[in-house]
C-alpha cells in the first residue's frame, strides 16, 4: 500500500440519525479524517418572511412564535422591538421586565435541551434523560406564566399580552431554587466526567480570531473567548437595568481553548446567570400596566401610518437574533421583513471546526454550535433523500393527499 | 473601556475620509428599560464603489462583527443594508454601523466583502438567491437556500416581475408531479395487495427466509 490514500466523499443528511434537523453535509474524507466540509442548508424552508409580508404586524408576531420551537420568544421579541422603534411605541416599564423573565426561562430550557442533546450525541443517554427531565421544570414555569409550553404568544406590539403578578413569584422562585440545587450536580456530571472530557476537550476548536472573522454569535463565539452578548452590548428590554457579566469559559477553567468542552462550560454557566437575572427582575419590577394599547384595532391603525426602517436584536439562547423591518406608512404589512437567526451566523464555523476531525466526532461537533435549521431556513421547499432527490412542495402536497386518500379507504 | 469613538466621531471620520460619497448620515439612539441605556447606531448611505474601502476603514477602527446583509426591493433600485457592530464586549459600549448601498436593478452588481470578513460569504450567497444581486468576486457563488431546480431569474424577495409569480403559489395541487424525478420509494398499491395475497397462499418465496 502506498502511503497516500485517495480521498472520498461522505454525504450525511439531509435526514440522518445524527442530525436533529434536516441539513445536507458533504465531507471529503481521507481515511477517518475530515479534509473538507461543505454543507447545504435550505431543507426546512417554509416561506415565513414571504407570508409575513402579506400579513399585518400583529399577525406576524404569531408567525414569529413559530419560526423556532425552542426560541419561542426571541423572534417575536426582536420583531416587536423593530416595529416599536419604527412606530415609536412607548412600552410600559413593567412589560420590559415580563419580557426579560420569559426570555431567561427560555434560555434555561434551551441550554438544558442542548446539554441533553450533547450527552446523547456522545452516547451518554442516562445524562440525556436527566437533562431533559430537569428541563421540564422550566417548561412548566413557562406554561404557568404564558399558558403554553412552546409558542407562548406573550409578546404584543407595545408590551406583553399577560402580566406576571406578585402572587406568581413563589412558583417562579421554587423553580429557581430547584435549578440552583441542581447546578453543582450538573457541573459535576458534565465537566468532571472523564468520558465527556476525553471526547470534548481539544475537539472542534474555533480560535477567537476565526470566531470573529466568521461572524459567529452567542455561546459559540463566547466559548472562543470572544466577549459578545447583545444583552450587555446594546441592552434591550430590562437588561440595561440589571447586573450581570458576559459568561466566558474562564469561569470554570483557567484557559480558553474554544473547543466543544468550552461550549458546554459557557452554556452551563449561563444557567445560574439566568437565575440571577430572573431574581433581579422579580425584585425590581415596577408597577403599572404591561401593554401600551389593549385594543387590537387601535394598535393596528397606529402601525398603519408608521414609516421607517429598523434593525432590532435579541440575544437568543443560541446567539444574536436580528430582525430587519421596513414599513412605508401606506399599508399594514411591512414592506420588507428579514429574519437573521442565530444559527445563520454560526454555520460558517462548521467548515472551520470540522476540518481535521474524525468521522465519529462529527455529530458532537455539529451539535456543539446548537444548530437550529428551522430558524435559519425559512423559504418554501423541503428536501429529502439524496442530494438531487429533492421533494418540491407540490410533490409533498400530492403525497399528503395520497396519504389522506389511503386513510379514507 | 473598548470604545474609542462616539457615534458622532465615527460618522465624522467616514465623512472626512470619503467626503460627499457618504450621504444620509443618521445617528440614532433607542432605549428601553427604566435606566434608558441607549442602543446606538450610525446609518450611512454609500455608493458601491467605496463599499470595500468603507468596511476597511471600519476594520482600522475596530474589527467589526457582521450581523447580516439585509436587502429590500425599492422600485428601480435594490437597497442592501450591511449591518456591522464595533466596540462590543464592553459594558453598553457597542455601536451598530449600517451601510446602505443602493444598486440599480438594471446593473445589479456589488463587490464582495468576503476578503475582509470571510463570514460574509453566507449572507452574500443568500442575497444572490433571494433578491438577484450579483456579488462580484464571491468565492462560492452556488445557491444556498433555494433548491437546484428553482427557476432561474425568479427571486423571492423581489416585488417586480421577477418575484414569485402567482402560478408558483396558487393552486399547487394543479401543478402535478415533476417528470424528471425518480419515483418515490412507495410500492404500487395493487402490487402490494397481490404480494400479500401470494404470501398467504404460497408457502415461501424464493428467498426462503424465515423471520
Amino acid at each position: 500500500m502506498s502511503g497516500k490514500k485517495a480521498s472520498y466523499d461522505l454525504p450525511i443528511g439531509p435526514i440522518h440519525p445524527a442530525l436533529k434537523e434536516p441539513i445536507n453535509f458533504t465531507f471529503k474524507m481521507n481515511g477517518e479524517v475530515v479534509e473538507e466540509v461543505d454543507f447545504a442548508p435550505g431543507r426546512a424552508h417554509r416561506g415565513i418572511e414571504w407570508m409575513g409580508m402579506r400579513r399585518n404586524p400583529v399577525q406576524i408576531l404569531h408567525l414569529c412564535d413559530r419560526i423556532c420551537g425552542i426560541c419561542g420568544v426571541s423572534h417575536a421579541l426582536a420583531f416587536g422591538q423593530a416595529v416599536e422603534q419604527i412606530a415609536k411605541v412607548e412600552v410600559p416599564d413593567r412589560a420590559y421586565y415580563v419580557r426579560t423573565i420569559i426570555a431567561e426561562f427560555e434560555r434555561i430550557q434551551s441550554h438544558l435541551l442542548w446539554a441533553g442533546v450533547a450527552a446523547h450525541e456522545l452516547g451518554f443517554d442516562t445524562l440525556f434523560y436527566l437533562a431533559w427531565q430537569v428541563r421540564e421544570e422550566s417548561v412548566d414555569v413557562i406554561e404557568y406564566i404564558t399558558g403554553n409550553r412552546i409558542n407562548y404568544g406573550i409578546i404584543q406590539i407595545g408590551g406583553t399580552r399577560r402580566d406576571i403578578t406578585a402572587d406568581m413569584f413563589p412558583r417562579i422562585e421554587q423553580a429557581l431554587r430547584y435549578y440552583e440545587s441542581l447546578f453543582d450536580k450538573m457541573v459535576r456530571l458534565f465537566l468532571t466526567d472523564k468520558t465527556i472530557a476525553m471526547r470534548c476537550k481539544n475537539t472542534g476548536i474555533l480560535t477567537k480570531r476565526r470566531a470573529l472573522e466568521l461572524a459567529t454569535v452567542g455561546p459559540t463565539s463566547r466559548a472562543s473567548g470572544l466577549a459578545m452578548d447583545v444583552r450587555k452590548d446594546s441592552p434591550y428590554a430590562a437588561y440595561g437595568d440589571l447586573d450581570f457579566d458576559i459568561v466566558l469559559p474562564d469561569v470554570y477553567g483557567n484557559e480558553t481553548v474554544g473547543d466543544v468542552y468550552d461550549r458546554i462550560v459557557v452554556r452551563l454557566y449561563e444557567i445560574p446567570q439566568s437565575i440571577s437575572i430572573i431574581r433581579q427582575c422579580m425584585q425590581n419590577m415596577p408597577d403599572g400596566p404591561v401593554l401600551a394599547e389593549e385594543k387590537y384595532a387601535k394598535i393596528l391603525s397606529g402601525l398603519k401610518k408608521a414609516a421607517g426602517e429598523a434593525f432590532a436584536r435579541v440575544e437568543a439562547p443560541r446567539g444574536e437574533d436580528m430582525h430587519y423591518v421596513r414599513m412605508n406608512g401606506k399599508q399594514e404589512p411591512p414592506e420588507m421583513w428579514k429574519v437573521k437567526a442565530s444559527t445563520y451566523s454560526n454555520q460558517m464555523a462548521w467548515v472551520e471546526i470540522l476540518k481535521g476531525e474524525q468521522i465519529a466526532d462529527i455529530p458532537i461537533i455539529v451539535a456543539s454550535i446548537d444548530p437550529c435549521m428551522s430558524c435559519t431556513d425559512r423559504v418554501a421547499v423541503v428536501g429529502s433523500g439524496g442530494e438531487h432527490d429533492i421533494l418540491t412542495k407540490e410533490h409533498l402536497h400530492r403525497l399528503s393527499v395520497e396519504k389522506t386518500r389511503r386513510m379514507q379507504q | 473601556m473598548r470604545a474609542t469613538l462616539t457615534q458622532r466621531e465615527l460618522a465624522d471620520r467616514f465623512v472626512s475620509r470619503f467626503g460627499d460619497e457618504i450621504s444620509d448620515v443618521r445617528i440614532i439612539e433607542w432605549s428601553e428599560g427604566i435606566k434608558k441605556i441607549p442602543q446606538r447606531s450610525v446609518w450611512m448611505t454609500i455608493p458601491r464603489d467605496i463599499l470595500v474601502d468603507a468596511v476597511n476603514e471600519l476594520i482600522t477602527i475596530d474589527y467589526p462583527h457582521l450581523g447580516v446583509v439585509a436587502a429590500a426591493d425599492n422600485g428601480d433600485i435594490i437597497d442592501l443594508l450591511y449591518h456591522l457592530q464595533v466596540f462590543f464586549g464592553g459594558v453598553h459600549e457597542e455601536i451598530e454601523v449600517i451601510f446602505t448601498v443602493k444598486i440599480p436593478k438594471s446593473d445589479p452588481h456589488v463587490p464582495t466583502i468576503s476578503a475582509l470578513i470571510p463570514g460574509a460569504v453566507y449572507t452574500e450567497r443568500e442575497k444572490q438567491d433571494m433578491i438577484g444581486v450579483i456579488v462580484d468576486g464571491i468565492p462560492d457563488s452556488r445557491r444556498i437556500f433555494l433548491p437546484d431546480d428553482f427557476p432561474e431569474d425568479v427571486y423571492p424577495w423581489r416585488k417586480d416581475e421577477k418575484g414569485i409569480p402567482a402560478s408558483m403559489v396558487r393552486d399547487l395541487w394543479k401543478v402535478g408531479r415533476p417528470t424528471d424525478r425518480p419515483a418515490p420509494p412507495v410500492s404500487d398499491k395493487k402490487a402490494d395487495e397481490d404480494s400479500t395475497g401470494d404470501t398467504t397462499k404460497a408457502p415461501k418465496n424464493e428467498q426462503g427466509g424465515e423471520l
